[in-house]
Parts: C-alpha cells; sequence; structure tokens
C-alpha cells in the first residue's frame, strides 16, 4: 500500500516537529495559569537553543564528547532550561515586580531573544555541537534495519521527554495543591493572595519554569528534529504558532500533545504536499498552505469562543498585573 | 448585663488607629469582644467599621495601638497571621475563584502534605454545614451559585479554618430577608458553640434583632459600645449621627393619578440568549412612586434602560401618554434622545456611580452642560446657564465641593450622586427613574433623595425608584414592583406590604408566581 507509506512518512515529519510545539507551548500554559501572557516564548525559545548549542559545543570539543554521552545530553538540555529560564526570570522582574506591561515586554524579550540567538550561533565555529546529535537519539541511533525502527531514528529522547513534561504538567495543574493554587492566581491573585498563598512566588517559578520548558523547544528543533546548521534560523515562527496552541489546547497540557500533532501536520502540509508524485501546485499556492494552522487557530477561538463554557475560557487574570494595593 | 463580663475576652483593640495619608480612618479605638456573643460594629458608610475590621483580619496594620487575642498581645500582618489567630473575616465583595468548586475555594492555600483529598476536604465541608445548619454542595462551581450560596461558601472557608472569631463585612446587603434569616439563625448557633461573632452593618433592626452588643463608630472614634437589649433604634442613630433625626418618610396620598407610562409585554433577549427581559408588564402613574424590588442583577437595569431607549426590545411595546397634550406615543420607535425630549429622565447610580451619566474629569457645570448644550444655538459654549444650574444644585442639595469647577470624580460618592440626581430633577421630568439614588449614602443623604423623590411625586412626575433596601422601599413607595430573572412576580401596594412578601417574590421561580397571584386574585 503506497498510500500508506506516504501517511506514515507524513507523521514522522508531522510528529517530531509538533514536539517542538509542545515544548512552547506547555511553557506558555504554565505562564499564562498563572495570570502572565508572556509573548516572548519565542525569543525564549531561540535562547533555549542557544544556551543549550553553545553548551554541546563545549562539551564536544572538536566533535567528541569530553564527558560520557549520556551527560552531554543531560547537560545541554539543562544548559537550555537554565538559558531560557533565566530569560523568563528577567520577564518575570519586569512584569511581576516593575509591573511592567506585560505585552510590551514579552515582545521585547522576543526581540532579544532573536538577536542574542544570532549573536551566540555565529559564534560557534564549525557547528560541532552538531556532533552530538546521535547521542540525542540514542537508542534508536543504533537500530539500522526496517522501516519501522529507520523512521524512529528520527526520534529521540527529547521526543518523549516532552510528552513526559506535558502530562506531568496537566497532573500538576490539575491533581496536586500547588496546581490549584497557581491557578488560582491566575484566575484571581487577591483571592489568592487573601487566603495566604504567595502570589509572587507563584507567579516567578511558573514563568520561570515555563520559560524553561519553552527554552526545550528551541534546542529540541535544533538538535533533534532538524540537525541542521542553519536550523536555528527558522525557530522563532514556531513560537508564535506554539503561543496560537494555547488557545488551540484550551490552557491544557495533554491536549497541547494532540494539537501540536495536528498544527505539525498542518506546519509541514505546506512542505510534503508538494513532494507528492503526481501533485502538482503552482508555487504560489504553497504559501497558502502554510497559512493552515493560524486559520485552523481562528476558527478554535471563534467556536470556543461561540461555545462560551467558563472552563474554557483563559484564566480570568490573564494580561492584568497584580497590585495589592487595591483589594 | 453582668453576664456578659463572666465570658472570657476573645479579641481586644487598645487605642488602635489607622491613617492613609492626611485621612483618619480610626483614631483612639477601643474595642473588646468576648466569646460567646453576637457583636454589632455599627456605623455610616465611611466612618471606619472596614478598617478597624481590616486591621484585625490582616489586610492593614495600624498605625498605632495594640491587638490582644486571648490576652495575649498580637502581631497581625497578613491574612494568613489572622488565620493563626483564628480570625477570619468574611469580606463583603467574596474573595473566591469562579471557576473552582466550593471545595476548592475552600482548601485554597492551606498547607497539607501530599496530594489534594478532594474527597475527605467534601466530607469536612459536609460536617461543618451540617454542624450550623448551612446548605451546600460542595462540588458546585462558584460561578453557578446564588450570592447566598457564594456567601455560605466564605463563611465554611473561615469555619474549615478553625476560626473563632468570624467578622462579616455587611452580610446582608445581597441577600433576601428569608436567606437573611437563615444566615441569623446560623450565626446564632455559632454564638451558641462559643465563636465570637462580630458583623459590620449599618443597618439597625439587624443590629436589634441578632446581636447581644453594639459598638458605635463615628468618623473613625468609637462612641461607645452599649448592650443591645438596654438600648433603642433613636439612641442608636443620634450616636451613629451625632445629632437627632427623624427617621420618618413622609408618604403623601397620590393626588391626580393618571397612567404615565405603559409597559405591555416586554421582552429582551441578551447577547447570549438568556431572557434579560421576560414579559414584562406594568403601569407607572403620575403622582406615584412606583418601586422596583429584586436581587441585585435580576433585569431592572435593563428594565430602565429598555424605557430610555438604551436597551433593544425584541418584542413588546411602551407607551406613554405625554401630559403637554395627552398624546400617546411608543417609546419603542424613538430615539433615546426624542424619549429624553418627552420628558423621561434616567438617572443611573451604578456600582461605579461614575460609570453612568457623569464624566469624571470635568467640573461639576461641564456635567450640566452634557444634558443641555443641544439647546444652544451659537458656535460657543453658553456656560452661564449651566452654573447656575450646578450652584442651584449645590446649595438645594447640600452638596459639599470647594466650587462649580471641582472635577467630580474629586467630590465624595454621596455628593457624586446628589450631582447626578440634582441634575435630572432640575429639568423638571415627567418620568424619573432613579435607581440605586442612595447607594453608599449616609443616613442624611439617604433621606435628602427620598425628600426630594416625595417632591417630585407631588409635583405630578411618575417616579420609578428601583431600590435594594425593602424597609425603604415599604415607606417610600405606593407600590412596588417585583422583579425575578427578568420577570414580574408580582405588584404589591406599599403600605400593606410586609418585607416577607416582597422576599418570596423576589426568589420564587414564575410558575409558583402565578399561582401566588392568581390567589391573591381570589380573595
Amino acid at each position: 500500500m503506497n498510500i500508506w507509506k506516504y501517511i506514515f512518512e507524513y507523521l514522522m515529519q508531522a510528529i517530531p516537529l509538533g514536539m517542538t510545539f509542545v515544548y512552547g507551548s506547555v511553557g506558555e500554559i504554565l505562564t499564562e495559569k498563572a495570570g502572565h501572557l508572556n509573548l516572548g516564548i519565542p525569543g525564549i525559545m531561540c535562547v533555549g537553543a542557544a544556551g543549550g548549542c553553545t553548551a554541546l559545543q563545549y562539551l564536544m570539543p572538536g566533535g567528541v564528547p569530553a564527558v560520557h554521552p549520556v551527560l552531554v545530553v543531560i547537560l545541554g538540555i539543562l544548559a537550555s532550561f537554565l538559558a531560557a529560564g533565566l530569560v523568563g526570570l528577567l520577564y518575570s522582574f519586569l512584569t511581576v515586580t516593575l509591573k511592567a506591561n506585560q505585552n510590551v515586554t514579552g515582545l521585547t524579550i522576543t526581540i532579544f531573544g532573536v538577536g542574542a540567538m544570532k549573536h551566540l550561533m555565529v559564534g560557534l565555529k564549525g557547528s560541532t555541537y552538531l556532533k552530538a546529535l546521535p547521542y540525542f537519539r540514542y537508542p534508536f541511533s543504533q537500530a539500522e534495519q526496517g522501516t519501522l525502527l529507520r523512521s524512529m531514528q528520527l526520534c529521540g529522547v527529547m521526543l518523549f521527554l516532552a510528552i513526559i513534561i506535558a502530562l506531568v504538567s496537566s497532573y500538576v495543574l490539575n491533581r496536586t495543591r500547588v496546581g490549584l493554587h497557581l491557578r488560582a492566581v491566575g484566575e484571581n491573585p487577591a483571592t489568592a493572595d487573601a487566603v495566604g498563598i504567595n502570589v509572587t512566588a507563584y507567579k516567578y517559578w511558573a514563568t520561570c519554569i515555563g520559560s524553561g520548558i519553552a527554552g526545550l523547544g528551541g534546542l529540541f528543533y535544533v538538535m533533534d528534529y532538524s540537525g541542521s546548521p542553519e536550523a536555528y534560523k527558522s525557530i522563532e515562527p514556531l513560537g508564535w504558532l506554539s503561543i496560537a496552541l494555547v488557545i488551540f489546547a484550551l490552557w491544557r497540557p495533554h491536549l497541547s500533545v494532540l494539537g501540536s500533532i495536528i498544527f505539525g501536520a498542518l506546519f509541514v502540509a505546506g512542505y510534503y504536499i508538494p513532494t507528492i508524485p503526481g501533485v502538482k501546485l503552482s508555487m504560489s499556492f504553497t504559501p497558502l498552505l502554510k497559512m493552515l494552522p493560524y486559520i485552523v487557530t481562528m476558527i478554535v477561538l471563534i467556536v470556543s469562543s461561540i461555545r462560551n463554557k467558563r472552563e474554557n475560557q483563559p484564566p480570568s487574570g490573564l494580561g492584568v498585573n497584580y497590585y495589592r494595593e487595591e483589594r | 448585663m453582668n453576664a456578659q463580663e463572666s465570658k472570657a475576652i476573645a479579641l481586644e483593640m487598645k487605642n488602635v488607629s489607622k491613617r492613609f495619608g492626611s485621612v483618619v480612618a480610626n483614631k483612639n479605638v477601643d474595642l473588646t469582644v468576648y466569646h460567646g456573643e453576637i457583636l454589632a460594629i455599627l456605623g455610616e458608610n465611611g466612618c471606619g467599621k472596614t478598617t478597624l475590621m481590616n486591621m484585625i483580619s490582616g489586610i492593614y496594620y495600624p498605625d498605632e495601638g495594640q491587638v490582644f487575642v486571648d490576652g495575649q498581645e498580637v502581631v497581625i500582618k497578613s491574612p494568613k497571621d489572622a488565620f493563626r489567630h483564628k480570625i477570619g473575616m468574611i469580606h463583603q465583595h467574596f474573595k473566591l475563584v469562579d471557576l473552582f468548586t466550593a471545595t476548592e475555594n475552600i482548601i485554597l492555600g492551606l498547607k497539607e502534605e501530599g496530594r489534594v483529598s478532594m474527597a475527605g476536604a467534601e466530607q469536612r465541608v459536609r460536617e461543618i454545614a451540617d454542624r450550623y445548619g448551612f446548605h451546600i454542595d460542595p462540588k458546585k462551581k462558584i460561578y453557578e451559585m446564588s450570592v447566598s450560596e457564594k456567601q455560605t461558601v466564605e463563611i465554611i472557608k473561615v469555619l474549615y479554618r478553625n476560626a473563632d472569631i468570624l467578622i462579616l463585612d455587611e452580610p446582608t446587603a445581597v441577600l433576601t430577608p428569608q436567606e437573611t434569616e437563615k444566615l441569623f439563625a446560623v450565626l446564632r448557633r455559632m454564638r451558641d458553640d462559643g465563636k465570637s461573632v462580630i458583623i459590620i452593618t449599618h443597618k439597625l433592626h439587624e443590629v436589634l434583632s441578632l446581636t447581644d452588643r453594639v459598638a458605635v463608630l463615628r468618623r473613625g472614634e468609637h462612641i461607645a459600645t452599649v448592650n443591645t437589649a438596654e438600648t433603642n433604634e433613636n439612641e442608636l442613630t443620634e450616636m451613629m449621627v451625632g445629632k437627632k433625626i427623624a427617621l420618618n418618610i413622609h408618604r403623601s396620598d397620590p393626588k391626580d393619578v393618571c397612567d404615565r407610562l405603559v409597559v405591555s409585554h416586554v421582552n429582551c433577549v441578551g447577547a447570549d440568549g438568556i431572557k434579560l427581559l421576560d414579559d414584562v408588564s406594568f403601569t407607572a402613574r403620575a403622582g406615584e412612586i412606583l418601586g422596583i424590588a429584586g436581587i441585585a442583577g435580576s433585569g431592572q437595569r435593563e428594565l430602565l434602560e429598555s424605557i430610555a431607549g438604551l436597551q433593544h426590545l425584541d418584542s413588546g411595546e411602551i407607551v406613554y401618554h405625554n401630559p403637554k397634550n395627552g398624546e400617546a406615543v411608543n417609546l419603542r420607535d424613538k430615539t433615546p434622545l426624542q424619549i429624553r425630549e418627552l420628558g423621561v429622565r434616567l438617572s443611573f447610580v451604578p456600582e461605579d456611580r461614575l460609570g453612568m451619566g457623569l464624566v469624571g474629569n470635568m467640573d461639576i457645570t461641564d456635567n450640566m452642560m452634557l444634558r443641555s448644550y443641544r439647546k444652544g444655538h451659537s458656535l460657543f459654549l453658553d456656560r452661564k446657564k449651566p452654573r447656575n444650574l450646578a450652584e442651584d444644585i449645590i446649595k438645594s442639595l447640600e452638596i459639599v465641593t470647594p466650587g462649580t469647577t471641582t472635577p467630580v470624580r474629586r467630590l465624595s460618592g454621596g455628593n457624586v450622586q446628589k450631582v447626578l440626581v440634582g441634575r435630572e430633577i432640575a429639568s423638571s421630568p415627567a418620568v424619573l427613574m432613579a435607581a440605586y439614588p442612595v447607594r453608599g449614602l449616609d443616613i442624611n443623604s439617604s433621606y435628602a433623595i427620598y425628600n426630594l423623590l416625595n417632591t417630585q411625586k407631588e409635583n405630578g412626575t411618575a417616579v420609578i425608584f428601583v431600590g435594594e433596601d425593602l424597609d425603604v422601599l415599604i415607606e417610600l413607595c405606593d407600590r412596588i414592583l417585583v422583579i425575578n430573572s427578568g420577570a414580574v412576580t408580582g405588584i404589591v401596594d406599599g403600605r400593606t406590604a410586609r418585607k416577607e412578601e416582597l422576599g418570596l417574590l423576589m426568589t420564587k421561580t414564575r410558575t409558583e408566581c402565578e399561582e401566588v397571584t392568581d390567589g391573591d386574585g381570589n380573595e
């Protein structure tokens, strides 16, 4: 069945790309659940990529791992998380402590993040960080036989990490006390404050951890999905899509996995459909295909606002900075 | 009463003062609360009742003075500290997360180890509810709840934290008489259980029917604490206001009554498909005050707005009998401006007083001009007449302001309301609609407004008065229309109406009400 082969190959492109969105959107969901709309996510993903790649460059001097390969992967991921988390800390400081406008701050962070990444990535001579790529796909990189396993080579540890993070986030948000408090902070910070929840701490932690997770998305895209030295240049648009995906997933991390795969499928459709033999598309049609994820987001926005179910709405405190004096 | 003295002191405030900038909110207040009593903190709006209580619930920190709980001096800097000393406050504006269930709200902020055990928490909520006689569904979400249910959640939230001292800020402001009675029964049960209950209020009859002792505040100072059994309404009022005032509304008999506004079968559907007005029919008569009673948000606003032409009607008609030429016109076909010119005036006092009717940054004269600027024919504004009008209103309504050029937002709430009501009355309307005109006003200003409405009525105006206080509605209005979820559930005579009757009409479902009114018709 030729068609199944195409569908399978299509999915094997869509799913890994989708994981980039999982990181971005789960990070953004955590931040938004604390009441902060972080439009800096695209920039933060870039910084995550740059931070991780820089660390890997040092961990792979001359293309040979300086430490045990497993440690290389772990340290790379950690560096990416920390770099992105630090930018999240900057965002939190500006919006939570200094009460700066969230939208303006977020956009500034994106501009800063993209610029900082370009500067760092250009500085990585010879792109030796890419030599760590096989370790990111360990243990699948050792399997050579069979279509399924060969395709599995496209999947690395970070693909599964994304799904784990999404599911754990969902569990924490909905089943634990910390999650309950975090949701309260995003819904009604004055109420949370009145019952003794440390609103500032929750906002800081949620934003920093969320940013860290989003940053992993950038590293994943470069070190796992793409593996090309030019990959970093196309992270930013993926960041914007991740923010759109938050609405698509109705602020639920586990739904964002599903949404991410759909977004991934829609996103690669623009590249993939013209390559199918027998399909003839004029060049002008491809950009229209690339619009698909955005159109779907708009439709979801309209549908979710028509249904008007309270549970599917953004956190009530989203985008509004909390001033304690006003209570 | 020496029985009180034998009870143990739960809380003591000594010499407590609090300033906000140059404004003194509380000055050298001493207060004692015993275990097993209900204490009322009585005072007019803005006398510092809530500020005083906020200082023991951890919202504010006193500038001076000491607070003792069970004989130990304590420092309360946050609501958390207050809970630690077993003090819990139920605020007037509920602090609840709408999207959460009752139980989730109740356990919010508690530090217990591990996973949230919802089932265990729900069980405890039920136990507390049973013990004091509450009715609550622990799994119900807040946004699906009525105001009284939300209040129940707030009270249980405090009890769940083992509070011994409960402070309730104006707990009955949003309740029907039946709900109020239920709440009082619960509070009495708490008192019998040994808890100290403090209620902040300005309603005298509540103080007299519920409490053991009353502490009266005036302008931030503690005037006296008296045993409820040894005092009466007049004495308390005198302490509150500082001078003797007559608390009677003079209700004259309607003269030359004729139909002025006939509203028939008006329906109005909101944007989300909910019926805002459901087949509303009534007649407003000249020389009468028609009161409108109902739980907040039952369609009062939409009703008035539809008469003023600000609300789109889906069906029905509003016929206006013009006193000048006797013509009958359907207001539904008119624009708001045409309706105004016919002499229909709306003075709506929303929760944010400046939200509708006045522009905060403009001065009193300019706000007068908002209603008259179309009268001028010259290219330039004529400010003289509006200024005279502003001066007249300031004088006749005793508005406290440095002058006509002060921006309205700098005036106190009561004065803002007087400006609004004064302007609407000044044009000698044929229909005057006043919604919540005394919201937030002190007693003196409230009665000044009631008298204004009465004067209008005597002048032959059809007055429609939307009120919150049922006692006032019964005293002031000739007829009272009760509205519930957008439907008229009854129109009763103000001279014979009872509060309980109104309360029932305010909460009953439509079918029940039809039975009730049918029964009345047969009598």
